[in-house]
């Protein structure tokens, strides 16, 4: 443990704490604030962020007063469509509950299926303990948890599995956080065949997904972090470009925008080499014009209105 | 007798806590750790029983102390050691070494003499229950 336990005589009790200064004190304003400056939207998501470092610091705050106080569970699932930054904030999440010392050390091990599951017989069992041994002073992130779980499968050992993370999830509630993760209707239909799982899990955090705005935003900050940008016009059609892409399927919230914008800087790069005659200079290098975007076949799939055009 | 190899073993016995603090410190230093048991705790018996593999890659002594305990209830009349092994020379090297689970009783180790060719003698070990 990181914070020592408290002092059984009653004399150094503390007996008022101030919790604005816990909250400085804890480096916790600091990840929220990066949270908010760095991750655009999910609005919810954030709101309870905030309320479970409230939570904590209060129980931090009784603890020291030797108030009656018990470990809250902490396991999360994370549901939400593709890209729309479950893993990035289990990382932050991580890092908080670090700071605010409910967990020892603030890693995270992301697993899927394949590194719970055996093959064989009397395979699953180390697998899944061995995960889970690594996993222990941190968090373990289960990307895609429904997979686990193949109910046209009897013999399946995803079963196995689910029963040693249930019995760890319950022993070792101080030990490790496990946040389940995947998309909405199927993790439900998971929680559904599963109730362990469900009466375990106290958080459910839905993502939302982004709106174009938001999109638009978080392009730009990918781009700058990668050290491009938009020129005036490009931004415009790049608002055009996310529009119709989400018309589209298998659209992916961020992870889409991650795609265009990789595909945007490989047109760019080609661009570059049959236009220049002479030297380049660095505004040009680092800059997506309108052409760099407007190229992609998004924009010859038709109008936005169209939603059963197929790429 | 009280079997004195590895670390520690002329303290009293580490407690849970003391073995977490020391297996943390291992792990701090990127060392893996292995369990080990025995029932034979003569000092030439150098290869123990592995209780499943070495520990690579853990963060937090929870891992290593979930294993003993494991390892305990198999084996609680059994000698139990954990080793760190040191990999930065480029091969696993055991660097720690120390008992964390004694029988209630300890066998005893026993000196035997034989006499050979001339007047030379011969001494050995063995444990004895």
């Amino acid at each position: 443990m990181l914070m020592p336990d408290a002092p059984t005589t009653t004399e150094s009790l503390p007996t008022s704490v101030d919790l604005a200064e816990e909250y400085q004190a804890s480096g916790v304003a600091e990840i929220l604030d990066e949270l908010d400056r760095e991750l655009v939207g999910l609005k919810p998501v954030k709101q309870r962020i905030r309320e479970t470092a409230a939570l904590l610091l209060v129980e931090r705050a009784r603890r020291a007063m030797g108030l009656s106080h018990e470990p809250p569970s902490l396991h999360m699932s994370f549901t939400g469509n593709p890209g729309t930054g479950k893993t990035t904030v289990a990382l932050r999440m991580a890092n908080l509950l670090h700071r605010l010392g409910y967990i020892r050390k603030g890693h995270l091990v992301s697993v899927t299926r394949d590194d719970l599951v055996g093959q064989y017989i009397g395979h699953t069992a180390p697998k899944t303990k061995e995960i889970l041994k690594k996993a222990m002073g941190g968090v373990l992130f289960i990307d895609e948890a429904y997979y686990l779980y193949r109910p046209d499968n009897e013999r399946d050992y995803g079963q196995e599995a689910i029963e040693i993370l249930l019995q760890v999830m319950e022993n070792n509630r101080d030990d490790l956080v496990v946040i389940l993760a995947g998309y909405a209707d199927r993790m439900d239909r998971f929680f559904e065949s599963n109730p362990g799982f469900r009466s375990r899990i106290a958080h459910h955090i839905d993502f939302p997904d982004y709106d174009n705005g938001e999109l638009l935003s978080i392009a730009e900050s990918m781009l700058s972090r990668q050290g491009y940008r938009f020129d005036a016009k490009a931004s415009a059609v790049m608002g055009d470009y996310i529009e119709r892409r989400r018309c589209q399927p298998h659209f992916a919230n961020a992870r889409s925008i991650r795609n265009a914008l990789d595909r945007a800087r490989l047109r760019q790069a080609n661009r570059l080499f049959e236009e220049s005659a002479g030297p380049v200079d660095a505004e040009q290098l680092s800059t997506i014009t309108a052409r760099d975007i407007s190229a992609s076949r998004v924009f010859a799939a038709g109008e936005p209105s169209h939603k059963e055009t197929t790429p | 007798m009280r079997i004195t190899q590895g670390c520690f073993s002329f303290l009293p016995d580490l407690t849970d806590e003391q073995i977490t603090a020391q297996v943390e410190y291992c792990l701090g230093r990127g060392w893996a750790i292995g369990v080990e048991y025995t029932d034979d705790p003569h000092p030439r018996n150098t290869y123990w029983e592995m209780w499943g593999n070495p520990m690579f890659d853990l963060r937090d002594a929870k891992g290593v102390m979930m294993e003993v305990e494991d390892c305990r209830k198999a084996h609680p009349q059994d000698y139990i050691r954990l080793n760190a092994f040191d990999s930065s020379r480029g091969l696993e090297t055991v660097t720690m070494s120390f008992i964390v689970n004694r029988p209630e009783n300890e066998p005893s180790l026993r000196m035997t003499r034989t006499e050979s060719d001339g007047r030379s003698q011969h001494y050995t070990w063995e444990t004895q229950r």
